[in-house]
């Protein structure tokens, strides 16, 4: 099987707006649970879209394949910095948001049609850390890291 | 049903061995069916089944469908939240405690 994918759920005591808004246009809420780094797009099917960090440079970037808010969002993704990254070309990211009880359900699964991917391997280590920080952050009010690499 | 991750179903998920190889399983190689499972392991289909129902509520295992297949994914995430709470934490005062015995050896020895 020549495609390499994860997927990463998590359940969050918010509601599908709040939680849609935190993965799209509340920048500076992305902000704090995203180490310093933010999103920029229009949020629609077509837009482009970016990854900015706090320095300003983009790692990646790609646009928008679907936004149905705040249920379903898909982004092209492609990373622009590290050429054996970039070289592996587009991949897709498929955010799903859904109620479960009295908390939301996220799923996260991020897809490239090459096997193995060094990019699933370099974004699969950092999605844990920024769902686990996004959690804590709309349920406390806190994020847990303020740095991924912090706990050495 | 799909459960708020409670830290009791995620640690009872984990104190079984064969719940732990089905980890170690998808860890080596995500996105695998029953089938491809049930050949690793020395049990039967159903048991099996179980397993992974299991590591499901404790929302260690994320399932996909794909045509006609249901694919099994290691999700991380409660992990990453074991080991902020249960690991990181207890983590810094040992290696200061490491730290400061090796300088009060070292100091000794000189």
């Amino acid at each position: 099987m020549a495609r390499s994918t994860f997927v990463y759920v998590t359940y969050i005591r918010t509601t599908p707006e709040k939680l849609w808004s935190a993965l799209t246009d509340d920048v500076e809420f992305m902000k704090q649970y995203w180490f310093g780094v933010h999103c920029e797009s229009e949020w629609k099917a077509g837009s482009s879209w970016k990854m900015v960090h706090p320095d300003s440079s983009i790692t990646d970037a790609g646009e928008i394949v679907e936004a149905d808010p705040p249920k379903r969002l898909v982004i092209r993704w492609r990373h622009e910095k590290k050429p054996e990254l970039k070289a592996e070309g587009d991949s897709l990211c498929t955010m799903e948001i859904e109620r479960s009880g009295t908390a939301v359900k996220l799923s996260i699964t991020h897809t490239i049609e090459s096997e193995p991917s060094q990019f699933i391997t370099a974004v699969s280590g950092g999605w844990p850390k920024i769902i686990s920080n996004l959690k804590s952050l709309l349920e406390t009010g806190a994020a847990v890291l303020r740095d991924p690499y912090s706990a050495n | 049903m799909a459960e708020l991750h409670d830290t009791d179903v995620l640690f009872k998920a984990l104190a079984d061995p064969t719940r732990r190889k089905l980890l170690d399983l998808l860890h080596a190689h995500d996105g695998r069916t029953l089938n491809d499972l049930c050949e690793h392991l020395d049990m039967t289909r159903q048991g099996v089944t179980q397993h992974l129902n299991l590591l499901e509520m404790a929302n260690l295992v994320a399932t996909v469908r794909r045509r006609r297949e249901k694919l099994h994914f290691l999700n991380p995430v409660p992990l990453q939240e074991i080991y902020e709470r249960w690991i990181a934490k207890f983590e810094k005062p040992r290696l200061k405690a490491l730290g400061d015995l090796k300088r009060r050896l070292e100091r000794t020895d000189g």
